[in-house]
This record gives C-alpha cells, sequence and structure tokens, in this order.
C-alpha cells in the first residue's frame, strides 16, 4: 500500500528571466527590511531613536565637508577593489586574495617613495609607483591564476594564503622602515617633502582618486561588456568545456585575468599609500578585500552598479563608526550593520531566481 | 629540552583550535555543502561562550568551575549552532552562492563578535578589558600530578581536556563516515545528491543537520581559542580569523580525514610557533618566518592537485546548490 503524502506547505520553481525593473524592486525591498533590522538592532543596543540613528549615520558620513570626501576617497578605495575583481568573479575564479594583493600593491609604493626620494623628479614619481603597484599586485594574481590553470590547484585557500603572506611581507616591510625607531609604524612617509604624494586638483585632495577611478570604471565596463577578451571570460565563466571546444585557450584566459584582476588591486594599494594613508601597515587594506567581494557579485559585474554599492557600504560603515564613536562603543558595529545588509540582499536573490507556491494557492491550477 | 616541550606544547594548544575547525568543516563537506564562514562561526562560538561566563561570573564572586564549563559549552554550542543555521538557510533553502555567503557570514559574524568583546564591559557598566579569568582556569585544569612528572609525560597530558576531546571527535567521525548507514548516506548526498534523493535520503535534512552539527563542533574551536589560547580574554586583532581559514585549509591537508587532520593541525600549530624557539631571530626575521605556514599549505594544495589521486577528492557536489527540479 502506497502512504499517503501530505501537500507541503509551499513549493518551489523556477523562474524565467524577471524583468530589471522587478528584480531591482525586490532587492530594494530587501535592502529596506535589511535597514530595518539594523535600525532595531542600534536601537536595542543604544536606546536611540531608529529614525535618529540613521540621521547620525548621515551626519557622520556627510556631516562635513571633510566627512563627505572622506566618504568619497574610501568609496573610491572600495570601488578600485571591486573593479578589480570583477574579472576574476566573472570567470568564477574565487579570487578572495584581493587583501593581499592590495598589500603588495602598497608595499610597492611605499618603498618608491622611501627609495626614489632626491632620485627622480616629483613629475615623474607618480606614473612610476603605478607600474610598480600595478605590476606587483598582478604577480601577486599570477601565481594563482598559473597554478589553478595548470594543475586545478584550489584557488580559493591559494589566494587566501597569498593574503597572509602578503600580511607577514608588510610587517616585515614595516619593521624595515619603521620611523621613528621602535614604534613598529611606519609613520607618514615624506610628510614634509609630500614626494610621491597625490598633488591637490582645484584644490582637494583626493580629487585624482575619483579620475583615476572613474577612468577605471568606464575602462572596466567597457573590457567586460564589449571587448574579445571579456567576451573569453563570460564564457569560461559559463562553463569551461564550452569555452575549450569553442576554441578558446582557457588556461591563457585564467592566466591573463588574473594578472588583470591582481593588478587593478594593486593599484587600489597605490592610491591607498600615495592617494589616502601616505604609510604602510597591515590593515591598509582593512577587510576590504572581503567586503569588496560581495560587491562585485551583487552587482553582476557591472562597473556603474558596483559605484551604487560601494557607496552604500561606506555609508553605513562612516554612519555605524559615528554612532560607535558617539556612544563610546567598538566600531566593529559597522562590520555587523554591514553583514546584516549584505545577508539580505544575497538572500533577495532566490526571490529573483525561484517563484514560490504556498499550499492551495494558484499551485492547483497548473497541475492536473 | 625544556625548550622542545615546550614547543610541542605550544603546537598543540594551536593545533586544537584548527583541529576543532577543521573536523567540522570535514563533518559539514562531506554533505556537499562548503562553508567558508568557519572563521565566523569559531567567531561566535567564542564569544558566545565568553559572553554568557561572563554575567554568570559577574553574578557569582565564586564561581563553580563545573558550572563555569557548562555554561561556557552549551552556549558556545548554540551560538555556532545559530550560526550554522544562518548559513544553511541561505545556502540550502536560499540555494544562494556559498562562497559569497560564507564570506558574507564571516564579515557580520566577525563584527558581531569583534562589537560585544570589545564593548560588553561597558554595556554591562564596567570598565576596562573583558575578562573571566575562573573559567579560563577550569579549562586549563590539568590531571593533578603531571605538572611535577617527567618531561614526556607533561608532553602528552599537561593539557586541558579540550584537546582530548578534539582527537575523539576526530576518530568518532571517521568511525561515524565510514562504518554507519547514516555516515553512507551523508557520503552520498554530497557527492552525488540526485542519486541519494532518488533512494529515498532527505537531502535538505542531512545538509542542515550536517551543516549545523559541523557548526557546533567549529564554534567549539573558537571556545578553546578563547578559554584557553587567550586564557579568557578578548583581543580583536583578528588572529582567530586567521586559525579559521588555517582550519579551511586543513581540511584540503587532511584530504576530507578526519584522523589525518589530528596530526595536520598540531604539524600547522608547529610551524606557526617555530619562529618563537628558533634562537636569534631579530623581530624583522620573526615576521618572515611566521609565514611558514601558509607557504607549505599552498605547496600542498598544489602537490595534492598535481597528484590527483582518486581517494584524495573532495566530495564531487562540494559547492554546488541542490534543486530537485534541475537537471
Amino acid at each position: 500500500m502506497q502512504k499517503e503524502h501530505k501537500e507541503p506547505l509551499f513549493r518551489i520553481s523556477k523562474r524565467g528571466l524577471m524583468s530589471r525593473r522587478k528584480a531591482w524592486g525586490i532587492r530594494l525591498l530587501a535592502l529596506i527590511c535589511a535597514l530595518i533590522v539594523c535600525a532595531f538592532l542600534i536601537y536595542s543596543i543604544v536606546k536611540l531613536n531608529p529614525l535618529k540613528v540613521y540621521q547620525a549615520m548621515y551626519q557622520g558620513a556627510f556631516g562635513t565637508n571633510k566627512r563627505t570626501w572622506v566618504t568619497i576617497r574610501d568609496t573610491m578605495m572600495l570601488l578600485c577593489i571591486g573593479l578589480g575583481l570583477a574579472p576574476a568573479f566573472k570567470m568564477k575564479f574565487w579570487n578572495i586574495g584581493a587583501e593581499g594583493q592590495v598589500l603588495v600593491g602598497g608595499i610597492a609604493s611605499a618603498a618608491c617613495m622611501i627609495y626614489l626620494q632626491g632620485k627622480v623628479s616629483t613629475l615623474l614619481i607618480l606614473p612610476i609607483m603605478f607600474i610598480c603597484s600595478a605590476v606587483a599586485g598582478g604577480i601577486w594574481g599570477f601565481f594563482p591564476g598559473y597554478f589553478k590553470a595548470r594543475f586545478g590547484t584550489n584557488e580559493t585557500l591559494f589566494t587566501l594564503m597569498m593574503n597572509y603572506i602578503a600580511i607577514q611581507t608588510t610587517s616585515y616591510c614595516v619593521a624595515l622602515w619603521e620611523n621613528p625607531y621602535g614604534s613598529n609604524t611606519v609613520g607618514i612617509i615624506n610628510a614634509r617633502t609630500k614626494f610621491g604624494w597625490f598633488p591637490p586638483i582645484f584644490g582637494q585632495m583626493y580629487t585624482l582618486n575619483v579620475i583615476l577611478v572613474f577612468i577605471l570604471v568606464i575602462l572596466i565596463y567597457i573590457y567586460l561588456n564589449y571587448s574579445k577578451q571579456g567576451f573569453e571570460i563570460a564564457v569560461v565563466g559559463d562553463s569551461e568545456n564550452t569555452a575549450r571546444y569553442s576554441g578558446i585557450n582557457v588556461s591563457k584566459v585564467i592566466i591573463r585575468t588574473m594578472i588583470i584582476s591582481g593588478a587593478i588591486c594593486g593599484l587600489a594599494g597605490f592610491l591607498a599609500v600615495a592617494g589616502a594613508g601616505h604609510t604602510i601597515s597591515v590593515s591598509t587594506a582593512g577587510g576590504r578585500g572581503f567586503t569588496t567581494i560581495i560587491v562585485a557579485w551583487m552587482a553582476k559585474f557591472n562597473s556603474f552598479v558596483m559605484v551604487l554599492f560601494s557607496v552604500l557600504l561606506v555609508f553605513l560603515e562612516k554612519g555605524a563608526m559615528e554612532i560607535a564613536s558617539r556612544y563610546q562603543l567598538s566600531d566593529y558595529v559597522s562590520n555587523m550593520v554591514t553583514g546584516i545588509i549584505i545577508i539580505f540582499l544575497l538572500g533577495s536573490e532566490f526571490f529573483i531566481n525561484y517563484k514560490v507556491w504556498f499550499k492551495n494557492r494558484k499551485y492547483k491550477e497548473i497541475l492536473p | 629540552m625544556t625548550q622542545f616541550i615546550s614547543l610541542i606544547q605550544s603546537s598543540i594548544v594551536f593545533g586544537t583550535v584548527i583541529l576543532f575547525g577543521s573536523i567540522g568543516e570535514i563533518l559539514t563537506e562531506k554533505s556537499g555543502n562548503l562553508n567558508l564562514g568557519v572563521p565566523g562561526i569559531m567567531y561566535l562560538g567564542g564569544i558566545g561562550s565568553l559572553i554568557s561566563v561572563f554575567f554568570y561570573e559577574l553574578d557569582n564572586p565564586n564561581p563553580v568551575p563545573i558550572l563555569c564549563i557548562l555554561i561556557a559549552l552549551v552556549s558556545a554550542i548554540i551560538f555556532s549552532m545559530l550560526g550554522g543555521l544562518i548559513f544553511s538557510f541561505l545556502t540550502i533553502t536560499l540555494r544562494c552562492n556559498q562562497n559569497v555567503t560564507g564570506l558574507a557570514f564571516n564579515i557580520f559574524a566577525g563584527g558581531f563578535a569583534n562589537f560585544f568583546g570589545g564593548s560588553l564591559n561597558k554595556l554591562a557598566g564596567g570598565v576596562g578589558q573583558i575578562n573571566v579569568l575562573a573559567t579560563s582556569a577550569a579549562f586549563r585544569t590539568k590531571i593533578r600530578g603531571v605538572s611535577t612528572a617527567g618531561p614526556i609525560v607533561q608532553m602528552f597530558f599537561n593539557y586541558g581536556f579540550l584537546v582530548y576531546l578534539a582527537i575523539l571527535a576526530a576518530i568518532a567521525l571517521k568511525w561515524f563516515l565510514n562504518r554507519t548507514t547514516v555516515g553512507l548516506n551523508l557520503r552520498a548526498v554530497g557527492e552525488n545528491p540526485a542519486t541519494a534523493d532518488a533512494a529515498g535520503i532527505n537531502v535538505g535534512k542531512y545538509k542542515y543537520l550536517a551543516t549545523c552539527i559541523g557548526a557546533a563542533i567549529n564554534g567549539l574551536g573558537g571556545l578553546y581559542y578563547v578559554m584557553d589560547y587567550m586564557k579568557g580574554t578578548w583581543d580583536s586583532d583578528g588572529s582567530i580569523e586567521g586559525l579559521g581559514w588555517l582550519a579551511v585549509a586543513l581540511v584540503i591537508f587532511a584530504s576530507w580525514k578526519p584522523t589525518r587532520a589530528i596530526w595536520g593541525s598540531y604539524l600547522f600549530g608547529l610551524l606557526s610557533w617555530a619562529y618563537f624557539y628558533i634562537p636569534n631571530l631579530t623581530r624583522r626575521s620573526q615576521e618572515l618566518f611566521k609565514m611558514l605556514p601558509y607557504i607549505v599549505t599552498i605547496f600542498v594544495l598544489v602537490a595534492v592537485a598535481m597528484q590527483h589521486k582518486v581517494e584524495n577528492q573532495p566530495p564531487k557536489a562540494l559547492g554546488l546548490p541542490y534543486f530537485r527540479e534541475e537537471r
């Protein structure tokens, strides 16, 4: 005798293509839900009216002219790493080594600033630093790419271990360059001569960061969507077998893409050292290498959408840090808030890809 | 000789943290779920035990050691299982990408743990750093008489009970995976969920249970880190995160075999502490020596990939979401 099965409470089925507007509506809804959850979480900790929480966060990010520019600067940094990760992730290459690639780029820039001072002109130093940091990041990306292409090594762990090697290399360089002696920090490099610093443009310190990153935004957009190499990346990402069948040299694409990805992340290190902090430490990347993976992923590797997500995440970070400093709490609250929002946004993808049928509703209409 | 013994001892203490992490992760990965959130789960296990014991010690000036241990264990397991449940819901029910979800989860859990680790004392109205010395001492209680015994005895028996629990857990997991029907079913789910489903195995249930129980074991690693390695204090320098990632790497090093993870973890511990015992190192060269475990991991990754042995391969469906209607 057959056992009688109960109809489950809900079933799911795969959706066809959803209109872009509807998909973004779902994401927006998820974002609003996440913001509500975060507001109540912050309320339960500091007992501050949720609306006031966001007002305070807004002040933290855009309250003064200086804060606005710091927010812009950090957005550019995040965006630059995201742009670097986009090609790798589009190829389904799990490059979680951005942290290390940024650091080695930063080390290369800092080394140029320290060793080339007085030897080359101020005009020439920035292009040299640009090239050195891109090369350093590219090398850091090359190794995992090469071993993945050649032997199928697990790239997630490989890139991750490269992070730690970069962190230790940074510690070594910090000990090597420490200033003043015994402080275990490098201090502000060339504080007096400002050699190797981004020059202010239109009276603003960070204009050059914005210009550089926006050139990259456009270049990466064109590269991924309108170039032959970008198309190859997309095919390898969707199916390696298809790529091989259609005559694409998969190994070459993997290695080339990882060098590009690492080089752009190295440039982010250049931005961090020459255009923002003017110093190098193990926290120069500050976990951004991980946050940006989610920026790139959720933007579906569209560089212009990445701008939006970067602004959102940096706004949340700055805002949460403002709350933390007002109430003398640990500023890790910003990571907690970021995590919640990302988790909600990731979860919302389900409702874009699948349709949920509740019991006794509509479902019967399509089944006899 | 004393130097050598203390090197072995610190390696085993270090190794136990990642041993818990990798045993939990092996169990999870055998179900086909790749949980890159191990560092986050360790964070949750550590902070969960710290929070509850902190309040227990705050209320009771003379805490009972056995109660301290129980409270810490139970709360570490609950916190990390809740973390595992969030991860399972996202990856199994909502079929999110497992890599991205794991990374997102790490950001959240790391923020959560470091936030409470840094602000708990202030929220409770105290000052200074959080510490739970009584519980930490309870966790570090050794067998009586060992500390005065000979060096060989000290090398093997001068640890808190969690060190032995980790070894037992690894052996138990090996037995479970290879000698029981449930373990066989679990492996089937990880290798080919569609076949397992056709054979009447409830794929979702197996994945949920393996991920949540695996998370609970990971959480014990976090607990051990806080109570023994850090001696009952909290440090938000992110070193627990590094240990969590080493645990994920150890799973590949051990090629998904729990008993191989035991000596693998102690080896990682040895490599991580080696710099401390090599004489005449400057601070600079110490930093270079600290790279050792990571460089060795890379070599192992490459070697495993180059050999391409059948028995050393990951579960076939690792990292892929399962949707019955998909062909």
